[in-house]
């Protein structure tokens, strides 16, 4: 109750300082600061530059884990992190890497790009971007405080139950994996809706499915998989909540319950996924190695189809997850044709870059540089894949090292990579600054030897039997000097991230600023200044082919031709109740997790929905910039 | 003031006011997609029901719980709300503010009475010995219906909210999107209800 009361106190005393009712001079003071500025925005431009720099931090975050975790790992029979640490680390990572850094890399990226590359001022809902990375924001949080207090999960990033149960894991670490995820959960979900709505409603005039750039149909494609898939894994996470919390009995077995339901509900989820991460990074290959090549992308309209079919078949495959539950054959065998049908469409995308680079005016920056070391190492991971996708192998390779290979050749050596290209490829465009070319170098190649000296010999630590997620193993047989050469990979790996990171900080540092388009390439988004002013367009552009703004450039126009008058912009206004809501949310989850009574979860409920209810009655429509404002309004977002 | 406007120019508005503009084609497309991704959340609800629902552990079955009777007169109210609230949309296609403020406040009082039914429902179960806590039947059982509960509580207090609003901004372009998508909603939440009459408690109570 004293705490209750505290708390009250407290959140009246913020009431009155925001609403001026304290001190005037102070809100205002505080409405000018660039904190406020951040904390309040709803422009899809700095929206996407916090969800960048927060996948950044969790990136280092895991990144930070994985170097633990191979430590461990370096000579048999270590004993620098054993037991439950160990399992921490390992689940922590895997949990970090996916949800806390892949995906707000990718929504960063496709926050900042895909409404200039379809000719729009700003996504379909402004406020619903910004309530999308709170929540993503506050739920990671909540995933990492159980380093601080209680335990971090511990069940491995797959969270099977029975493992996951109160029985076998006791303590709040797995409490704090299903609140948090939840809420990112609910983040990532409205922003899948948003960017659907965004690219069938808000395309420039003339700008037609079919002549999209690919990054902005591959988030087309892992939006649509965002929205089927995430639904699965909040079902998963409530009924996981309700079997630790509330005395359900869903996954006991001594109760009636079935373990196999959280299977397959974490990968109806966790197939796609994969594919909601590994598309995007497909997007960014083609415009990269378009640009870089000169060279329209080859195959367009089957790069389209490939994306499309995939994401269709994404969700065919889920229980080749599961082949060794003993599901029977009839399922494992349709299951692995399944999967192994999508290797034709990743095909026809492989060929089709190698067909674009080919006869092409090829430049080797750092962006094309990832692109190009991407193609072999997905590849590698793809190969490995099908291997994996034949049910009588895969009771061979399951649990052993060959998996972890197999799958961090495709999320390292696809997504992270295609990441490192997008970020070097659209660094200028959003912060006005080139990054550095010889660092960039630097980055690419301790990165991508230190990548395959880590894995390369996994593959075969899994074919001589080591099993993963085991803190150690035996001397003697056979497994210290591919241990060692692994941990050595990961000193390349980290001076990679190191080199970036310095590439950043320089970038920053700089004063020269970038033209528009300072690769000579080929869609709407280098049409405009660098960084691009809050409205984007001064006036959408009217778009008379795929490639857009190269199009015009052969027919030697300066600039996109109009599809309006100059005129009054409307731009939605800044609000905090994003941030409120989202906030709320993570008391709420706090207080579920404290277990003892659910006051303050309820409390925080309450909050939610009444800040819901707020912001219903709320009649604030943004405001119009004027033509005469355009030059003040010109600066950009500051970085 | 503001409305009285509003309804002497109906004849120069169009007909469906809640698609006139970008906003409200952006919510109406939006509320479809999300719609698409509850069907998804009640389709992982409905599988795991449809797995659990013969693990009553000795507790009562379905076919010993379930009272057509009841839930048949639950879902007659519940199906006669999306009438009434189809109609409150044609109202407000004709920007008649009070005849829709009184097909929606019949909705809600519809919706309200379901929920009391539900209420009713589930302690007359807790009584027979058929909870949350006592089997995977009854923890499916309760997540499945209770998640629709939930949807109809939520339903009515949105509708109820709109009302307010529109009581008070009048038939806008502004609050057409919005009664239109919690209608949305609210038929939805009936599909759901049907599918749920028919898996849990028609095929409950044949076995």
């Amino acid at each position: 109750m004293g705490t209750l009361l505290v708390l009250i106190v407290f959140a009246l005393f913020l009431v009155a300082i925001f609403t001026g009712g304290y001190n005037k001079d102070l809100k205002g003071l505080l409405e000018k600061s660039t904190v406020w500025d951040w904390l309040t925005t709803v422009d899809h431009k700095k929206i996407g530059i916090l969800y960048f720099f927060s996948g950044i931090f969790y990136f280092v975050v895991g990144g930070i884990e994985a170097l633990l975790i191979r430590m461990q790992l370096v000579v048999p029979q270590n004993d620098f992190i054993v037991g439950d640490t160990y399992n921490e680390l390992m689940t922590m990572h895997g949990t970090t890497m996916i949800f806390l850094a892949a995906m707000p890399l990718i929504f960063g990226l496709m926050n900042v790009v895909v409404p200039l590359q379809i000719g729009a001022r700003d996504v379909a809902f402004p406020f619903l971007n910004a309530l999308g990375f709170w929540l993503f924001t506050f739920g990671a949080i909540l995933v990492n405080l159980g380093w601080f207090f209680g335990n971090a999960p511990d069940a491995g990033w797959t969270s099977y139950v029975s493992l996951a149960l109160n029985e076998y894991s006791p303590g709040p670490g797995i409490d704090y994996y299903v609140l948090g995820l939840q809420i990112t959960g609910i983040g990532t979900m409205i922003s899948a809706i948003n960017f659907l709505v965004t690219i069938i409603n808000m395309r420039a005039p003339g700008m037609s499915f079919l002549r999209m750039p690919l990054f902005t149909w591959t988030t087309f494609a892992t939006s649509a998989l965002l929205l089927f898939a995430m639904p699965p894994l909040a079902v998963g996470l409530l009924l996981l909540m309700f079997d630790r919390l509330f005395g359900a009995n869903f996954f006991d077995y001594t109760m009636g319950g079935s373990s196999i339901i959280w299977q397959h509900l974490f990968w109806i989820f966790g197939h796609p996924e994969v594919y909601i991460v590994i598309l995007p990074a497909f997007g960014i290959m083609s415009e990269v190695i378009s640009t870089f090549s000169k060279k329209r992308l080859y195959g367009y309209t089957s790069m389209v189809f490939a994306s499309v079919l995939i994401s269709f078949l994404g969700f065919m495959v889920w229980v080749h997850h599961m082949f060794t539950v003993g599901l029977g054959p009839v399922s494992n065998s349709i299951f692995a044709v399944a999967t192994m049908t999508i290797a034709v469409p990743t095909g026809i995308k492989v060929f089709n870059w190698l067909f674009t680079m080919w006869g092409g005016e090829i430049r080797f920056t750092t962006a094309m540089l990832f692109a190009l070391g991407f193609i072999p190492t997905f590849v590698i991971g793809g190969m490995t894949g099908v291997m994996v996708a034949l049910p009588p192998a895969d009771f061979q390779y399951q649990d052993s090292y060959f998996l972890v290979a197999h799958f961090h050749y495709t999320l390292v050596g696809g997504v992270v990579m295609g990441l490192f290209a997008g970020a070097y490829y659209w660094w200028p465009k959003m912060f006005g600054k080139l990054l550095n070319e010889t660092l960039g170098k630097i980055h690419f190649w301790s990165f991508l030897i230190g990548f395959h000296l880590t894995f390369f010999p996994q593959h075969f630590l899994g074919l001589f039997g080591m099993p993963r997620r085991v803190f150690t193993y035996q001397p003697n047989v056979g497994l210290e000097n591919l241990n060692l050469i692994s941990t050595i990979g990961t000193i390349g790996m980290a001076i990679g991230v190191l080199a970036f990171a310095a590439n950043v900080v320089l970038s920053f540092v700089k004063k020269e600023k970038v033209p528009n388009d300072p690769w000579n390439a080929r869609s709407l988004e280098w049409t405009i200044p660098s960084p691009p002013p809050a409205y984007n367009f001064v006036q959408t552009p009217l778009i008379r082919g795929y490639d857009a703004w190269w199009i015009e450039k052969q027919a030697g126009n300066k600039s996109m031709k109009p599809a309006e008058p100059i005129g009054p912009i409307h731009m939605p206004s800044s609000t905090f109740v994003p941030f409120l809501m989202s906030l709320s949310l993570f008391i709420a989850g706090l207080g579920f997790i404290a277990r003892e009574n659910f006051a303050a979860g309820i409390l925080g409920l309450i909050m939610f929905f009444i800040t819901m209810f707020v912001r219903s009655f709320d009649r604030n429509h943004g405001c119009h910039i004027e033509p005469e404002e355009f030059d003040q309004a010109n600066k950009g977002v500051k970085a | 003031m503001e409305v009285n406007t509003e309804i002497k120019s109906t004849r120069n508005m169009p007909n469906h006011l809640e698609t006139t503009t970008l906003e409200g084609r952006n919510k109406v497309l939006g509320f479809w997609l999300f719609l698409a991704a509850e069907t998804v959340l009640f389709a992982c609800l409905f599988g795991t029901y449809l797995a659990l629902r013969h693990q009553s552990m000795g507790g009562p079955e379905s076919s010993e719980l379930y009272d057509l009777s009841l839930i048949a007169v639950s879902t007659a109210i519940l199906l006669t709300s999306s009438l009434t609230s189809v109609l409150a949309m044609a109202k407000m296609n004709q920007y008649k503010l009070k005849a829709m403020l009184t097909w929606l406040g019949i909705t809600v009082l519809l919706g309200l009475s379901f929920l009391v039914l539900e209420i009713y429902e589930f302690v007359h179960y807790v009584h027979l010995g058929h909870t949350f806590m006592n089997s995977a039947f009854g923890s499916s059982f309760y997540a499945l219906v209770g998640t629709h509960g939930a949807h109809v509580t939520f339903g009515i207090v949105w509708i109820t909210t709109l009302m307010f609003q529109a009581a008070k901004q009048g038939i806008t372009r502004e609050t057409a999107p919005k009664l239109f998508v919690s209608s949305l909603y609210w038929h939805f939440i009936d599909v759901v209800w049907i599918f749920i009459f028919t898996l849990v408690y028609l095929l409950g109570k044949v076995g």
